[in-house]
């Protein structure tokens, strides 16, 4: 197979050295242009001939009729491996996100076919590649480095600048002398016999390759073997990290004990007096309902001047709506909407024979009309006798809106003739 | 040194020969020269220093942790997934090379389309590089694998457009490979035979194996032929596939800059648009190196100076087609995105890399003169190259640095490690791309003969002459 040549010798006919051997395997004939090796094939296909080969450097075109070569099913088995694989894809898909663990995205179905197309998509496309790939060499019976052909000197050329066609001499109509003869005829410009190598232990595979190929396989499977053995046996070791992550880290969990401390606790509680970002409330007036008198803080009896971010407060008709708007959700349960403490729940403790009054925020009787402005603040956020503070659910702004909201019904309700303009006064009597 | 278009009358024995013995020759004389050129040597040499400039980088970034790169938590996708995009879409026009063009018979391709392919592969091998190592522990990356295991019942999320992109861009590697090694297979046995002829053995061994034993049977290549126009067939619609996929990790996202589903086009055109300019930079100084020109023709040069400056207006009119529906959408956030592209702190991406390298460089093609100036066309290609990376970092980083919440803005700057990952990857790709140029049959010769006028000598009608 190395035979020694000159590279500049690059002619195609002449004499070059044919190794003799033993066997014939067959003719070789080498043609001038890809014109005449079609001519030719076609001479040779015309004359009953079927184990024979054309050789060239390129695809010839139109070779195919003129040998009678029948159209490849590959396109076929690729369709089929395209189409296993898109269906492969999206069962796949449907396992794993929808059989074996279903997950909720953003509420949406769990098999919904759209988000699943592209995966499908190129795992047909894959599927398809490979089957072509591979399909294509196992169709052609490559790899195959060693071929009889390969003997004969010239042969090399058939990759470079030359087009052969070769007979095999185990085709049916062989014959030594015709077939050259019809070589030649066909415009053949050098013929040479192929003899298979005459020593027959260089028609098989070297021991030794097979012994490699063996023992390669076995080594290749131990690490798979080991594996498997893993997965089914039992150990006290740990598993082997061999990136630790942050599975071990330097470090102490809440609630773990340390002795690094007095108190032996992992934990550290807050430093006394600390306050968390936006919760200092240092504006008395605002978060308390105090101001500062005679006797150290007192109640206020005005509103405030500003709200934490600086706005203006102002005591005006928007915010006596939204005193009423919550009011009404927070107050009315008990007190009522006029605010005389007739609310449905003594309404329905009264119902079911029980005793049990709100407070009535009109009638200064019960004094509620004359106690400060902060006072009243600070009921509503802590809460007084069986009412519970409010501070939970209504914010301070809105807990202010609220105090004006009740000063306007007890207004309203507490009010004289005198509280009327002169000039209206006639109107209502 | 004789041509390979030099047409030889039919009647006239051995001339047909010779000339496919001129392409072999010219072609093999690439990787048999007993001495590299010197500038190879100097080109190897710079880009093996940028490899070890990156893989430093990368032991930084793998050791310490992403955190030395300047992604922050509001610009969380920045240089490293740019150049993830800007890689693969680079890698595209050598698979449209190889694929679109073969199905569409543009036979000038056989010039180009073996180092186009090669540049796709080792541009989607840098591509893949960032992304695996965004996820901060490359090691665990085989978890993108539906593989069982006892955590239970513990899957990917398919209807993630990431995992679509696992998908996708393993897909187009290996499709990419395999296409690129196929059409290989028959110019290894040529380099077989010659190493053969010259008693090369060992060359000739290892060629021997990777050609699987090719001896150019017309009944090998019936179903080659086949299969490679399948091949071709399956290649285009991935081709398109891969980029809108990608395209698909900002689209479906709510970002303002992001949510639009004029992505995939625009994408895959812009893929195309930077490819070429890649295929040009990397063939204009080799093919002057190797005396190549009489195969990778300037015609060719040509169309692909037109392929650039047809798919450069595509970008361009994507460009306006964005600007357009952020007005015409009357979002608001969607129009200060693209206020902010032009006008905001990174305005010289939107003005020195996008308009000037995709909207303006693309017209100076329409001059004949320029694309017979390679000199020019090379310089052009390069402010390309930098004008597509602008447009991908413009829609990553520029419109993350500015999402919907003001408190979420901030500015980006990159550190050493970026770049440093940046530059190995440019480094890696040249590396590979300059030893592939030495060791592999660099043009796809047997296309070539197939496509000459020599193919048809000697045949009923008497060809030849086209």
């Amino acid at each position: 197979m190395s035979a020694h040549e000159d590279t500049s010798k690059e002619t195609g006919s002449g004499p070059v050295s044919v190794p003799e051997g033993g066997e014939l395997y067959g003719l070789l004939a080498e043609f001038d242009t890809p014109g005449e090796l079609i001519t030719a094939a076609r001479k040779v296909k015309d004359a009953g001939y079927t184990e024979f080969d054309s050789f060239s450097p390129f695809p010839v075109h139109g070779i195919d009729t003129a040998m009678g070569i029948k159209r490849t099913i590959l396109p076929l088995v690729i369709f089929g491996g395209g189409f296993c694989g898109a269906m492969g894809g999206l069962a796949l898909q449907w396992y794993c996100n929808v059989y074996s663990w279903g997950w909720n995205i953003s509420g949406k179905p769990t098999w919904s076919i759209p988000a699943n197309i592209p995966i499908a998509y190129e795992c047909g496309i894959l599927l398809a590649v490979l089957t072509s790939f591979f399909g294509m060499w196992a169709a052609n019976k490559l790899p195959q480095v060693w071929h009889p052909f390969f003997r004969l000197e010239r042969f090399g050329r058939t990759t470079d600048d030359g087009f052969f066609i070769g007979i095999q001499a185990s085709d049916e109509k062989f014959d030594q002398t015709a077939t050259k003869r019809l070589l030649e005829d066909a415009g053949a410009i050098a013929i040479d016999d192929c003899h298979l190598d005459p020593d027959p232990a260089r028609k098989t595979m070297p021991k030794w390759i097979t012994a490699f190929i063996v023992a390669s396989t076995a080594f290749a499977l131990i690490p798979f073997a080991i594996a498997a053995k893993a997965r089914t046996s039992k150990s006290s070791e740990p598993h082997i990290h061999i990136f630790s992550d942050m599975d071990f880290q330097p470090k102490y969990k809440s609630d773990t004990a340390m002795d690094l401390f007095p108190d032996d606790r992992a934990n550290r509680g807050e430093i006394e007096g600390t306050i968390a970002r936006g919760w200092l409330e240092d504006d008395d007036l605002f978060y308390r309902g105090l101001v500062p008198g005679e006797n150290g803080m007192q109640w206020t009896t005005g509103f405030p001047t500003t709200y934490p971010d600086g706005e203006k407060f102002v005591v005006d008709e928007k915010l006596l709506a939204r005193g009423q708007n919550r009011f009404n959700i927070y107050c009315t349960p008990c007190h009522g909407y006029d605010g005389h403490g007739q609310g449905m729940v003594p309404t329905r403790v009264a119902d079911s024979g029980g005793n049990w009054q709100a407070r009535n925020l009109i009638d200064p009787v019960f004094g509620i009309p004359m106690i400060p402005n902060g006072q009243l603040f600070n009921t509503i956020s802590n809460g007084f006798n069986t009412m519970l503070g409010y501070a939970a659910q209504i914010p301070q702004a809105d807990r202010w809106a609220i105090v004006s909201y009740v000063r306007a019904l007890q207004r309203a309700q507490n009010a004289t003739i005198d509280d009327v303009p002169a000039d209206q006064r006639s109107s209502i009597r | 040194m004789s041509t390979a278009e030099a047409a030889a009358p039919a009647h006239e024995p051995g001339k047909a020969r010779e000339a496919f013995r001129a392409v072999t020759r010219d072609v093999a004389w690439v990787a048999e020269a007993p001495k590299p050129h010197k500038l190879w040597l100097v080109a190897l040499a710079i880009s093996m220093c940028a490899f070890a400039i990156g893989i430093y980088s990368i032991y930084k970034v793998v050791w310490t942790g992403i955190g030395v790169w300047g992604n922050s938590q509001t610009v969380a996708w920045a240089w490293d997934i740019t150049n993830f995009v800007w890689w693969i879409g680079i890698g595209h026009a050598g698979t449209l090379i190889s694929a679109v063009l073969y199905l569409t018979r543009q036979t000038w391709r056989v010039s180009i389309n073996r180092s186009a392919e090669a540049m796709t592969i080792f541009a989607v091998m840098a591509a893949g590089l960032f992304p695996l190592l965004h996820t901060g522990r490359p090691w665990f990356a085989w978890w993108m694998i539906p593989l069982p295991n006892d955590m239970g019942s513990i899957w990917p999320q398919f209807r993630s457009p990431l995992m679509w992109d696992v998908f996708a861009v393993s897909t187009y590697l290996t499709t990419s490979v395999l296409f690129w090694y196929m059409g290989m297979v028959p110019d290894l046995a040529t380099f077989r035979d010659r190493c053969v002829a010259r008693g090369k053995n060992v060359r000739a061994i290892i060629y021997g194996v990777l050609c699987l034993g090719w001896r150019g049977s017309a009944r090998h290549w019936h179903r080659y032929e086949r299969a490679y126009l399948i091949l071709a067939g399956l290649a285009t619609p991935l081709v398109f596939s891969v980029h809108s996929v990608v395209s698909f990790d900002f689209a479906t996202s709510q970002n303002p800059g992001w949510h639009t589903t004029i992505f995939p086009p625009y994408f895959v055109a812009g893929a195309i648009y930077s490819g070429f300019a890649m295929v040009l930079t990397l063939l204009l100084p080799l093919r002057y190196l190797f005396n190549l020109q009489h195969i990778i023709k300037q015609t060719h040069i040509h169309a692909m100076c037109r392929v650039m400056m047809g798919m450069g207006m595509c970008v361009a009119f994507s460009y306006l087609t964005e600007f357009f529906i952020a007005w015409y959408s009357g979002n608001p956030f969607e129009s200060f995105v693209f206020l902010n592209r032009c006008f905001g702190p990174f305005w010289w991406v939107w003005w020195l890399m996008m308009f000037w390298g995709n909207v303006c460089i693309p017209q100076f093609f329409w001059s004949k003169w320029i694309r017979n100036h390679n000199v020019i066309i090379w310089i052009l290609c390069i402010f390309v190259n930098i004008g597509m990376w602008g447009e991908r970092f413009a829609i990553i980083g520029v419109s993350l640095s500015r999402s919907f919440l003001p408190s979420n803005w901030s500015y980006y700057t990159p550190t050493r490690y970026d770049v440093g990952v940046f530059v190995g990857t440019i480094g890696m790709f040249l590396m590979l791309f300059l030893l592939f140029f030495r060791f592999a049959p660099v043009i796809a010769i047997s296309e070539v003969k197939g496509a000459s006028p020599e193919a048809h000598a000697g045949g009923p009608s008497i060809g030849g002459h086209h």
